[in-house]
Parts: C-alpha cells; sequence; structure tokens
C-alpha cells in the first residue's frame, strides 16, 4: 500500500446494520406484486422501489446459487462496501442483514477517503447472529407459519415490526464474535449435594404449584438446571442473561433512597421478588401480565408464560401453561411459599460457592485468556470476556486477536476430526486453539519470545489445570 | 415332697436345678433337682429377728433373694452343701415389693404412704442400691394409709432404661392396667374397654426432669382371641366365640401377660403393627413409631410403596421426610458397622471385651430393600406423572447423599431408565454434567449403549471413564472401536501406556478405518516403537502382525519398510 509514509489522522469505523429484511417469494410471485413479498424492512423510509429491487437481488442471488448446490444456496454475499447474509428459517420465509464493512477513514489532501475493510467481517459471526434474530423472534412470538394461519401476512407483519422495530437497536454488530458463533451457556459450578437441593427445591415448587410445566433455575447469571430442551433453553439463556436480567439491578445493592428499593413491598421474611408480571403484590389493582414464550415449535408447539422470579443471586423461571392466566392470587401464593425458600436457598448456594472455591483454589484468577466450548451440552466458559452488560459482552483482548479466533473456529467447522491449531499473532502473542470430539477450546497467550514447544506446554498446563474431568485429548 | 404344712410359694431357681418353697414366714425350704443328688430339703430362716418373709426372688441359678418386712437378704445357694450363704443384706421397711426379671431389679416400696420406691439391681454375686423415687399422689392422703399399692405399680424393661423419667398422661379416671409389648406401653382402661399405646421413645414434652408423653394413638380395643368351641368333631363348623375383653377377673402380668380368671385362659398380648398405619396420619411419626418396632421392615416398606401411589400419594416433602428418618437409621447401622470393623481390623477386639458386632434390626432399611420391594415396583407401575416418578428417585438419591451414604448403582439405572424411557436426556446430561449419578465403570457402559439414541452419551462416557482413572483400557477400546486410532494411541500415549500396548489390536483397527495413511501412520509409530525397545523395527513372530506387515507391502511397498538402524 502507498500511504505507508503520509499517514494522518487515522479513523476506525466499526461495522454498521445497513438494512434487514424479511420476505417470501410466494407471496408475491406475480411481477408488480412485489411488494406483497415484503413482511418487514428495516429502515422502513427506503423507497419502495429499492426495497423490491433489494428483495429482488437476494432472491435472485439465492435462486443462482441453488443451481450449484440445490441444498446449501449461499449463506452470504462479499462485496467492497457491505455483507449480506441470508437465512431461511422456515420454508420460503428469508431473512437478510445487510452489514457495512468497517472503514478507516483516511485524509488525503485535506479530504476524507475511505477504505473498506472487506475481509474483515467473519462470516460464520453474522450468520449466527441472524439466526439469533429468528430464535429470539421465534421465542416470544412463535413461528412465522403460526403467525400466518392465526392471522394471514396482515398478523405476521405486525407482529415482525413490533418485535424487530425494538430488538434490532439491541444488536451490537460491532462487539460480535466468537461467543455469537457458540450463543452457549454458562453453568454455575456447584457441588453434588447443593444440586441436589436445588433439585428437590424444584419439585416440590412444581408440585405445589401444580400448574407449572417447566422451571429454568440460574444463579449469577449462570444456568443449574433446566426444565426446557437444549435448544429452548439456549435462547431463553441469552433473553435473560442480556436483557431481562441487566434491567433489573439488585434491590440489594442499590442504595436504600433509590426507587428499586421502594418498590419492593414491605417485605421483611424473604428478598423474592418478580422480574415479569406484578411489582408490588399489595397493590390489588397490579396487573398480573407475564412474557409469552412458544417452545417445542418442531413438535408440540408450547405457548407459556414466563415467570421469573429472584431472590438475591437466585432466579427461578417458573413457565406455565399460556391457556391458565396467571392471577394475583397465584402470584401472592408463588411469592409466599417460593420466596422464603428461594432466600435461604440463595444463600445456601453463596456459601457452598464460596467453600468450594477455597478448596480448589480457584480465587486466583488464572493467568490464562481463553474460551471453551461445549457443542453436546452448549457449556460455555470465557475468561477473555468481561461481565455482560445490559448492551454488549465485551471482549478484554484486540479485536484482531478475536478474529483469529474465529478464523480458526471457521477451520474448525470444516473437518469432523479432531484438529490443534497453533497460530503466532503479532507482538508476542500466541493464538492456539484445540478440537477435541465435540469440544472446542482457544487460548490466547502473550509471552515474551516463547517458542511453539513453549507454548504447547502452556496449553498442556491448562488443559491439566482446567479440564481434568473430562476426556480431552492433548 | 413331703407334705409339711400349706406352701405360701414355691419357685424354681434359673435352670430349674433347685426348688425354693415358702411355707412359713420365717423360713424357706430348699429341694435339690440335681440328678444322684439325694433329695433332702434344707432350709433358710431369715436373719433379721422378727421380720416377716414377703417373699423371694431367684436372680440366678444359685442366688436368691428374701425380701422381708424388714429388708431384703441376699443369699448364695449351695446345694452340695445344701446350705445357704449370705452375701449381703439391707435393712429398710417394706411394704411390697416387685421383681423384674430381665433387669434383676427389685422395686420395693418403702415409707408410711407406700410411695417412695427403692429399686435394687443383682448382678453375679453383687447388690447394688439404686437412687429411689418418689411418685407423687394424687391428692394429699388423709391418713398415714398405704396410698400406693402394687397393683399400681408395673414395671418392665423398656430398652433397658429403669428409671422414673416419663410421665404417661391419661386423661381418664378408673381401673388402669398395663402391659409392655415391643418398647411400648400398653394402658388397659377397664371402664372404656379400651387400651391406648405409649411409646416413650417418641419426642414428647419435657418439662427438664421428666417428659410428659401423650399416647400415641387413639384408644382402640385389644383384638379379641377367637376361643375354637370345643366339642364332637361334627359341631365345630360352628364360628370360634371371641372372648370376654376387659373383664374385671383378669389379672395382668409383666410383661405381656393377660390371665382371664373367669375364663381360664392365659394370653400373650401382641402389637399388630398393620392397623397402625391407618390410625396415625402423620407419616413422619408413623416412621418415629415403627422404627422403634421389633418386627417393622415389611410395614415399613409397604408404608412406603402406599405413599408414592393413588389414591394417597404423599407430598413430596412428605415422602423427602420419610426417606429421610429411614436413611437416618440406615446411616447410624453404617457408622457402627464400620466403627466395629475398624476395631476389629486394627486387633483391639481382644482388649476390649464389650465390643460387640453391632446388630441389624428391621429399622435398617437399606438401599436394596428399597430397590426391591418400593422404588423398582413403583417405577414400573407407570401410573404416576414421570415427573414425580424422577422427582421421588432424586429425592431419594438427594436423602443418601445427605447421610454421605454411598448411592448404589442400581438406584442410577433406575434414573437413567425412567429418563430414557420419557425422551427426557437433556435431564439426564445435566444430572450427569453435576456428577448427581456418580462416576463408575458400569454406568459408563450404560451410557454408550445409549449412544445410538443420544449421540452425546458418548462424550459422558468417555469423560466418566477418564474421571475414573482406573478405566484406560475401556477407553481404548471404546476409541478403537468408533476407529478413532490416532486419538487412542495419542491418549495411551499421554498417559505413558504405549510401550506395553499390543500392536495387533491398533493395527486392526486402523486397518478396518479403511484410511491408508491412517495404517502407514500408526504403523511407522510400531516400528519405532519396536526399534527402540528392541533395536529392530520388524515385528516379532508373537506379536501376531504378518498380515499387517504383508498388507502395509501391499500398499506401500518393500521399501516403504523401516531399515534396522545399526549403531
Amino acid at each position: 500500500m502507498a500511504a505507508a509514509g503520509g499517514a494522518g489522522q487515522e479513523k476506525q469505523l466499526a461495522p454498521t446494520l445497513l438494512s434487514f429484511f424479511i420476505y417470501n417469494p410466494k407471496l408475491g410471485p406475480k411481477e408488480g406484486e412485489e411488494e406483497k413479498k415484503i413482511l418487514f424492512y428495516h429502515p422502513n423510509e427506503v423507497e419502495k422501489n429499492e426495497k423490491i429491487r433489494n428483495v429482488g437481488l437476494c432472491e435472485a442471488i439465492v435462486q443462482f446459487t441453488r443451481t450449484f448446490s440445490p441444498t446449501k444456496p449461499a449463506k452470504s454475499l462479499h462485496t467492497q462496501k457491505n455483507r449480506q447474509f441470508f437465512h431461511e428459517p422456515e420454508e420460503n420465509f428469508w431473512m437478510v442483514m445487510v452489514v457495512r464493512n468497517p472503514i478507516i477513514e483516511k485524509h488525503k489532501d485535506g479530504k476524507p477517503v475511505y477504505e473498506y475493510q472487506e475481509e474483515e467481517l467473519l462470516d460464520k459471526v453474522y450468520s449466527s447472529v441472524l439466526q439469533q434474530c429468528y430464535s429470539m423472534y421465534k421465542l416470544f412470538n412463535g413461528t412465522f407459519l403460526k403467525a400466518m394461519e392465526d392471522g394471514g401476512v396482515k398478523v405476521l407483519k405486525e407482529r415482525l415490526e413490533k418485535f424487530f422495530h425494538r430488538y434490532l437497536q439491541t444488536l451490537h454488530l460491532q462487539s460480535c464474535d466468537l461467543l455469537d458463533v457458540f450463543c452457549g451457556i454458562s453453568f454455575f459450578p456447584l457441588d453434588k449435594m447443593t444440586y441436589l437441593k436445588i433439585q428437590s427445591f424444584i419439585n416440590r415448587m412444581e408440585e405445589s404449584l401444580n400448574i407449572v410445566k417447566y422451571t429454568a433455575f440460574l444463579y449469577n447469571d449462570q444456568l443449574i438446571w433446566s426444565g426446557l430442551e437444549q435448544d429452548d433453553m439456549r435462547i431463553l439463556y441469552k433473553y435473560l442473561t442480556t436483557s431481562l436480567f441487566p434491567r433489573h439491578m439488585e434491590p440489594e445493592l442499590a442504595g436504600r433512597d433509590s426507587p428499586v428499593r421502594a418498590e419492593m413491598p414491605g417485605n421483611l421474611q424473604h428478598y423474592g421478588r418478580f422480574l415479569t408480571g406484578p411489582l408490588n403484590l399489595n397493590d390489588p389493582e397490579a396487573k398480573c401480565r407475564f412474557p409469552k414464550i412458544f417452545v417445542n415449535t418442531e413438535d408440540t408447539y408450547e405457548e407459556l408464560h414466563l415467570i421469573v422470579y429472584k431472590a438475591m443471586s437466585a432466579a427461578v423461571c417458573f413457565m406455565i401453561d399460556a391457556s391458565i392466566p396467571p392471577t394475583l392470587e397465584f402470584c401472592r401464593k408463588l411469592d409466599s411459599i417460593v420466596g422464603p425458600q428461594l432466600t435461604v436457598l440463595a444463600s445456601d448456594i453463596c456459601e457452598q460457592y464460596n467453600i468450594n472455591k477455597r478448596i480448589s483454589g480457584a480465587e486466583k484468577e488464572p493467568q490464562f485468556k481463553f474460551i471453551y466450548f461445549n457443542h453436546m451440552n452448549l457449556a460455555e466458559k470465557s475468561t477473555i470476556h468481561m461481565r455482560k452488560t445490559p448492551s454488549v459482552s465485551l471482549a478484554s483482548v484486540h479485536p484482531d486477536l478475536m478474529k483469529i479466533l474465529g478464523d480458526i473456529n471457521s477451520d474448525f467447522s470444516r473437518v469432523d476430526e479432531d484438529e490443534e491449531i497453533i497460530v503466532k499473532a503479532m507482538s508476542d502473542y500466541w493464538v492456539v486453539g484445540k478440537k477435541s470430539d465435540q469440544r472446542e477450546l482457544y487460548v490466547i497467550l502473550n509471552q515474551k519470545n516463547a517458542n511453539l514447544i513453549e507454548v504447547n506446554e502452556e496449553v498442556k498446563k491448562l488443559c491439566a489445570t482446567q479440564f481434568n474431568n473430562i476426556f480431552f485429548l492433548d | 415332697m413331703e407334705d409339711k404344712g400349706e406352701v405360701k410359694c414355691i419357685k424354681f431357681s434359673l435352670g430349674n436345678k433347685i426348688l425354693a418353697v415358702q411355707r412359713t414366714l420365717k423360713s424357706v425350704d430348699f429341694l435339690n433337682f440335681i440328678p444322684d443328688s439325694p433329695q433332702l430339703e434344707y432350709t433358710q430362716e431369715c436373719k433379721t429377728k422378727n421380720a416377716n418373709i414377703l417373699g423371694f426372688c431367684w436372680t440366678s441359678s444359685t442366688e436368691i433373694v428374701f425380701i422381708t418386712d424388714q429388708g431384703i437378704e441376699f443369699y448364695q445357694v449351695l446345694p452340695e452343701k445344701r446350705s445357704l450363704k449370705l452375701l449381703k443384706n439391707q435393712s429398710i421397711n417394706v411394704n411390697w415389693y416387685m421383681y423384674c426379671p430381665e433387669s434383676s431389679v427389685i422395686l420395693l416400696s418403702t415409707t408410711v404412704l407406700g410411695n417412695v420406691l427403692q429399686p435394687f439391681y443383682f448382678k453375679s454375686g453383687t447388690m447394688s442400691k439404686l437412687s429411689k423415687f418418689e411418685i407423687e399422689l394424687p391428692a394429699a392422703p388423709k391418713s398415714s394409709k398405704l396410698s400406693l399399692s402394687e397393683r399400681d405399680i408395673a414395671m418392665a424393661t423398656i430398652e433397658g432404661s429403669c428409671k422414673k423419667t416419663h410421665i404417661l398422661k391419661l386423661n381418664r379416671t378408673g381401673k388402669f392396667a398395663l402391659n409392655v409389648v415391643d418398647n411400648l406401653v400398653v394402658v388397659h382402661h377397664q371402664d372404656t374397654e379400651t387400651s391406648v399405646i405409649f411409646d416413650i421413645k417418641l419426642k414428647a414434652e419435657f418439662d427438664g426432669s421428666t417428659t410428659i408423653h401423650q399416647f400415641v394413638l387413639p384408644p382402640r380395643s385389644i383384638q379379641p382371641y377367637q376361643i375354637p368351641v370345643a366339642g364332637p368333631a361334627s359341631v365345630t363348623s360352628q364360628s370360634p366365640v371371641p372372648c370376654k375383653l376387659y373383664s374385671s377377673s383378669w389379672i395382668v402380668f409383666q410383661p405381656d401377660i393377660i390371665i382371664s380368671a373367669s375364663e381360664g385362659y392365659l394370653w400373650s398380648l401382641q402389637v399388630k403393627l398393620e392397623p397402625v398405619v391407618n390410625l396415625l396420619l402423620d407419616k413422619g411419626k408413623l416412621m418415629d413409631f415403627l422404627l422403634q418396632r421389633k418386627e417393622c421392615k415389611m410395614v415399613i416398606l409397604s408404608v412406603c410403596s402406599q405413599m408414592l401411589s393413588e389414591p394417597e400419594r404423599g407430598s413430596l416433602s412428605v415422602i423427602a421426610t420419610v426417606f429421610d428418618k429411614l436413611n437416618h437409621e440406615y446411616k447410624k447401622y453404617l457408622e457402627a458397622e464400620q466403627s466395629y470393623t475398624l476395631v476389629v481390623e486394627a486387633g483391639l477386639s481382644r482388649s476390649n471385651p464389650l465390643l460387640k458386632r453391632p446388630v441389624r434390626t428391621q429399622a435398617v432399611i437399606d438401599q436394596s430393600d428399597m430397590y426391591t420391594h418400593v422404588l423398582s415396583v413403583f417405577t414400573e407401575k407407570k401410573e404416576a406423572p414421570h415427573k414425580f416418578t424422577i422427582a421421588v428417585l432424586m429425592e431419594y438419591i438427594r436423602s443418601l447423599n445427605q447421610f454421605q451414604i454411598a448411592v448404589q448403582h442400581y438406584l442410577y439405572e433406575l434414573v437413567i431408565k425412567t429418563l430414557v424411557q420419557h425422551n427426557l436426556f437433556y435431564m439426564l446430561h445435566q444430572f450427569l454434567q453435576y456428577h448427581v449419578l456418580s462416576d463408575s465403570k458400569p454406568l459408563a457402559c450404560l451410557l454408550l449403549s445409549l449412544e445410538s439414541i443420544y449421540p452425546p452419551a458418548h462424550q459422558l462416557s468417555l469423560d466418566m471413564l477418564k474421571r475414573l482413572s482406573t478405566a484406560n483400557d475401556e477407553i481404548v477400546e471404546v476409541l478403537l472401536s468408533k476407529h478413532q486410532v490416532l486419538a487412542a494411541l495419542r491418549f495411551i500415549r499421554g498417559i505413558g501406556g504405549h510401550d506395553s500396548i499390543s500392536a495387533r489390536k491398533f493395527l486392526d483397527a486402523a486397518k478396518q478405518a479403511e484410511d491408508d495413511m491412517l495404517f502407514y501412520t500408526i504403523f511407522r509409530f510400531f516400528e519405532q516403537r519396536n526399534q527402540r525397545l528392541r533395536g529392530n523395527p520388524s515385528f516379532t513372530p508373537g506379536e501376531h502382525c504378518e498380515e499387517h506387515v504383508t498388507f502395509f507391502k501391499q500398499v506401500f511397498g518393500e521399501q516403504a519398510l523401516m531399515k534396522p538402524t545399526t549403531f
């Protein structure tokens, strides 16, 4: 490149969402009816003909690539300025996300020059983001097809508009990385006895509140138990940890005069409170409206009310059949039964957790920066990311390193065999990726003048301390 | 036996060798019943002057106690010499006495009112005075008349304790009689013709020195004995007649004897546990009660079965309580057994003659009992919703864990079977993830067998085998069976076992994988091993790798074989 010498002020512009649309080619097959295909289009302000043109282009690309690979048509389209991602979650329903490539803004002769970075975005990361958009929609709205059955295109359009209008604002495309590919679940480490106590608690609660169909139990935003199937739990977990929990600060942690605390009913027996549903149980006018979720959409297609109840760091999700609307009386009963027991259980877990931590000596933060993921149980662990904030989970390493991780992951997904990839990155960084059966481990090491053998030894050491209780080939 | 006047009392010694006969108030006569020994009587007068013998009791085969109105005299009988030797005596005013043979305790009623009771304990030639106690009298006695008579007192061994620490609250008046059966105090009430049962082992109100007991069960009548109608065979078809109960002619003896003088029957009283199940509705209390009884096992197991099935299905918290009570008892036994074994193993049993192997009572209900009689039947019936079935199994496992009892493999198998039947694989996965189902080889094998219906079971199984650390051979077998030959080799090398593995086994698996490069790699590895261990890359005849060598030559050519390096 020629710009080496005269590099003036450089500005990096993060990738952004250019457009996002959903269409079904079967809805407007005739010429002149193209607009009917479009079910949702963001940004809505775009002129009608441009919408039609963009949808048509996608349709054409998909159709064209289908001739080469009938079962797996194009997933993404790379252009200089942007990248398009295609996803067909239900038959003939297409979701398209267009992301602008990151830009480096330079000044040449006093004029800004934009340099698009065509190879920065990782297909797998953004394809996963697009798939999650659908999963999240489906969790709260059911399938596209169901909406069509319920009330035709009109209802589907309404639901899409209502959901994506808000949801797209929460996509943080600039900080998407490998974790979005995994969309994993962080499990709370726990000893057997405490785990059994939680089991016993859940079973007894389900018995007392006999309309409860499924229960999930979390502590410290980490999962302990899911009565839901894995795929449903995966997306519910994402909703809870990235949206619901961050919105509800601990009232215990809030200042005494904070408004959050004032909302707490005058309840001294326990710390239980509803995160969804009524805020104040003493208010006879309190609304008992809970979000509805849709699970097992593949077979039984169940519609449920999602009750999230929390005491200290322990949160329980009770899911009840949508045909039974929870009354205020039910909520009071739940509060009086679950509240005190959950409070005790939460402090038990906390105590046990601290004991175990002391025994295992895990208090010392490991020197290693790593990401672990197990495809079998979706267990995910990252020492690279900071605690999830309401908006994003931030990686603590340079984006370039994160990109290497993504590249290694793409390599892994191409073959079934166990593999190991070691990459020497810039400024003394080494990136190691290991794949053993269904598990993947990515380690970032920063050691001055380390050689391949030393790096390999370091990773072995990590495996011996962190993963000695699983079958993970060296 | 000669007729020497009216016999007041006649008693054989323990072992029936010596007969003691009391004919007068002053002396007791003895007669030996020993073969080849002359049947000549000998006499012992009471030592205390002017005292009258109230009675006597044998405390062993050769020891006897005279109870006089002025004290007690403890003798040893010397049958060969036909004489008695005074071992000990004690002066005390005695109104009446009572003897409890099981505990060798004599209870004396002293003082004017007779309400101070003085127990004495006898054992192999010694007599010990126990602390006396006073019976509170219901109202201030009007005269210095004897207020407490022996009819009011019954003595029995209840778990070896013989102290007045318990008050049984009857809440009624009238004539009472008392028996002790299976560590229960049964109080018969004549007016209402019912009996009430007290269990002094159960928790009750405690006022600092004594425990006040309410009766455990509502008053019930004794089930009458059916008297078969006597007569010629032709008329025996007549139904038996139930005998009359609570008649005024009843005489009650300890511990469990009732004599009906009018009808001429001697009964022994028994407690039937089955009806109790329906009388005691609190399952926790019921378990406390049943666990103290001798013949309780089958009743307890049937209570457990009952509470798991309709129509009397118990709530999970009740079920948890019952499991905890059973396992508490089970753990107590296991601990006693363990400390006994420790002492025996340490060779300390000789120095400690009192050490006895702990007795396993019927109250010890172990995992196999629960499995056979309750849990496997319950899960097989499948009438309960599977959620409940799993909750019950988990509750039992939780209870065992809480008492730190190692859970048996068959219980885990039951859990897995139930989960698999209902396609609840994700639940199973989570249980294994938190090690709720403890690692074992059989469990790992069971998981392997599930791989075809639930692929992640493969990973779970391998993890488990790895944690066991004694199952390295199994890990290799599993990997080879999946043609993961390289992974198997890397694993065995990782644990340093690659010098002793069979080359043939790996080469077989590599050949079956139909991957020439893989075969080459594995073949080369073993050639290098041969070179390192024996200085020559070729295989020995004992390794039976001829066909693999041929195959290698066929595919890669003779020149590809490793050349022996010479030093």
